[in-house]
């Protein structure tokens, strides 16, 4: 994945820091909590919302499991319409490829269609070094890379900014921007309009992902709302699309369930305002299609991790996340923030660093993210796994083991008891080391002097047979109806 | 029918009072509640912190220590999830059919009413495992509507997590410190006088934290203010 987070510390220190800032907490609630309203009124109209889960889920996995086999159909698709194919193993490979593409088109600039694949792969980045200029068109990923920023959000990329922060960036950064220009979003939208139009008409090359490919007829798809993707799409004569393997589908009826999926669980819509579609090259234009690994293939090979492939980017997990909406996008360092990026961005990456090794944990598991995801990947599933694959602390071993070994017996776990039970006057308000982290904020709770088992056997009630209390008699029979 | 009680190993230690709450209850329900002795942990804290081996070998205590039990009740909705949601992941097999203690009752019993009485201004919540883990539903709030003298108060924002997470909460302080501030927030609004829940950890977390800002709000488990009845109230 990119090298732009590189170095970042684990999560639980960016986290800290972010939850202190309650301006970002402001936005962030307040744009997560609309979306994910809008979100819940839309899927909620739909009487067969789950079976339309269902399905999507099916068919992403039979793809997946057939993934070899369609990839070939749709290279060999996309070939008979004109375009040409290109596999990347890696980033790096892929970034070769594209910036090879674009220096024999003779062009140094591009316009962008927003695309998580090329954000994950630091595209524009290497493409700068190759002095080329990358224009993003997304409204939202157009400010972020005028702030010379990360983005913090799948959809909104943007989203931890506010609309005077993105005044004040495009009076700095933005080329024509009016002196007069006031925080209306019209304005501000008024603005990127006029400065991406320029972008638009000049450009000879765009670059885009898909939000799916289709094997059957070796066509892409881009779903959007601005429809700057769509100018990009059309006018320059080259097109050159990055889409990573798991984007595919088997056939055009597919698109019935994931064009339902897709718009409710991202913006709230119904449907988008744009879906754009393209098979192959136009005449008198060029398409090139790479598809992009990077990690993936490795992802497909985890029984328990592979079904984050699943994922088509719709963002709903991060909308009801509690941990992103007061940890933000950028805690998780990654292109991917947020439930999924919490159990994608380990997986392509691997847990070698401490920030990578940290975002299993952040998580609380509650499952909002399980619940609202449109193709049912059991985030708090993969976590749990991921947390098991990841190295521990010694401390925590050490004290992993000795739980492990008290509630292998229970009589341990009963002297256990009686021991804390006599211990109980003697434990501080304050507890020292990593389990300080409970008591900065929270009161422990008084120590029972006798737990429930030693209770049990005091008054007599013999194990696992009859206790030797009678029972309390039966309730009147009228009120045990429901 | 044979029921047994899985008092949970936070419940034994830490809160014996639910334990006995419990038992009363199904006592005074008619069910002779057994509980066997060897029982421990059923493992969530150590697969959820990523010890999947430990965990195995306390699932495979869990089983047969309750097998030959019709039902195995658990004041506990996350323990309870654990062992019926996550259970299967670990090949675990012939898993004892347990119930959350307000499934047991609703569905097994069918009582809303289990007589009980407690007048205090109550506010619930519904923890993220009971409610999604579990998927309990309403069963908790309509037992609660029908303790005579209980006002039951909605609480905002209820679904969303209190943040406790087990390791979570030591992990991730800042973020859990956060959620829990936001879910005491919305408590407090309710003007009630006790927050309710299904699980003692999630209160643990919740009510030490309302214990150390002095709120004067007081936290429960379902199972306490069931087994309250006339005699039994202050
Ligand atoms: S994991 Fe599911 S909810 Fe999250 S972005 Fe992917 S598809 Fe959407």
């Amino acid at each position: 994945m990119s090298g732009t987070f590189v170095g970042m510390p684990a999560f639980p220190k960016n986290a800290a820091k972010a939850v202190q800032n309650s301006q970002l907490r402001f936005n962030l609630r307040k744009a997560t909590h609309t979306i994910r309203g809008k979100r819940a009124a839309v899927v909620g109209e739909l009487d067969d919302w789950a079976e339309l889960r269902e399905a999507g889920k099916a068919i992403k996995d039979h793809t997946l499991r057939n993934l070899d086999r369609y990839l070939l159909q749709m290279e060999e698709k996309v070939t008979e319409a004109g375009g040409t194919v290109h596999w990347a193993r890696d980033a790096a490979e892929a970034n070769r490829i594209v910036a090879r593409l674009v220096k024999e088109t003779g062009e140094t600039e591009v316009v962008k269609v927003k695309s998580m694949a090329t954000m994950e792969i630091g595209l524009n980045e290497a493409l700068a070094e190759e002095g080329i200029e990358a224009f993003e068109t997304d409204l939202a990923e157009l400010i972020v890379q005028l702030g010379d920023d990360f983005p913090s959000h799948i959809l909104v990329p943007a989203i931890h900014r506010n609309r005077a922060e993105i005044r004040e960036l495009f009076l700095k950064k933005m080329a024509g921007a009016p002196k007069d220009l006031t925080d209306e979003p019209r304005a501000l939208a008024e603005a990127a309009r006029l400065y991406l139009r320029q972008r638009f008409l000049e450009a000879k090359v765009a670059i885009s992902g898909a939000n799916f490919m289709i094997a059957e007829t070796g066509t892409l798809v881009v779903l959007e709302s601005e429809g700057n993707g769509r100018m990009c799409l059309t006018l320059p004569k080259t097109l050159i699309s990055v889409v990573g393997i798991e984007k595919l589908l088997p056939a055009w009826q597919d698109l019935e369930v994931f064009l339902q999926l897709l718009p409710r669980s991202s913006t709230g819509e119904r449907m988008n305002p744009y879906t754009s579609m393209w098979t192959g090259a136009t005449e008198g234009q060029e398409f090139h299609l790479v598809l992009l690994d990077n990690g993936r293939t490795s992802v497909l090979a985890d029984k328990v991790g592979r079904q984050a492939l699943r994922c088509i980017r719709c963002s709903a997990c991060l909308n009801v996340c509690p941990v992103y909406e007061r940890a933000g996008g950028h805690s998780y360092g990654s292109v991917y923030p947020g439930p999924i990026g919490a159990i994608l961005t380990p997986q392509l990456r691997g847990m070698d660093t401490p920030l990578d090794r940290s975002l299993p944990y952040a998580s609380s598991l509650c499952g909002a993210c399980y619940e609202v995801c449109p193709v049912a990947i059991d985030i708090p599933s993969v976590l749990v796994d991921l947390r098991g694959k990841a190295r521990h602390p010694r401390t925590e071993k050490a004290g992993m083991a000795a739980a492990g070994w008290v509630f292998n017996r229970s009589k341990r776990l009963a002297k256990a008891q009686r021991f804390g039970g006599r211990m109980r006057r003697l434990v501080p308000k304050r507890l020292p080391g990593p389990l300080s982290g409970w008591t900065d904020t929270r009161d422990l709770p008084d120590i029972p002097a006798e737990s429930f088992r030693d209770w049990w056997v005091r008054e007599g009630g013999a194990d696992g047979r009859r206790p030797a209390v009678p029972p309390v008699g039966n309730l009147p029979q009228e009120s045990r109806k429901k | 029918m044979r029921v047994a009680l899985f008092i949970t190993c936070v419940n034994d230690t830490l809160f014996p009072g639910t334990g006995k709450a419990a038992v009363g209850l199904l006592r005074r329900l008619g069910v002779d509640v057994e509980f066997p002795l060897a029982q421990t942990c059923c493992g969530q804290m150590h697969l959820n912190t990523g010890y999947r081996d430990e965990a195995v070998k306390l699932a495979n205590r869990f089983t047969e220590t309750f097998a030959g039990y019709d039902a195995v009740v658990a004041p506990s909705g996350s323990c309870a999830a654990m062992v019926r949601e996550q259970y299967p992941h670990l090949d675990i097999e012939d898993i004892p059919k347990v119930y959350d203690l307000s499934e047991f009752l609703v569905d097994v019993l069918k009582v809303t009413d289990v007589g009980a009485y407690f007048p205090h201004k109550v506010t619930y919540h519904p923890t993220c495992h009971s409610l999604r883990g579990l998927k309990v539903g309403d069963r908790p709030t309509d037992l609660l509507k029908m303790v005579r003298g209980l006002e039951l108060v909605p609480l905002p924002g209820a679904e969303e997590c209190c943040g406790f997470g087990g390791t979570f909460a030591v992990k991730n302080r800042d973020v859990s410190a956060a959620m829990c501030a936001d879910k005491i927030g919305n408590v407090m609004k309710t003007g009630a006088e006790v927050l309710c829940a299904a699980d003692n950890s999630c209160l643990l977390h919740i009510g030490g934290t309302l214990r150390r800002q002095k709120s004067g709000v007081r936290v429960l488990h379902l199972a306490e203010i069931l087994a309250s009845t006339e005699e039994s109230a202050e």
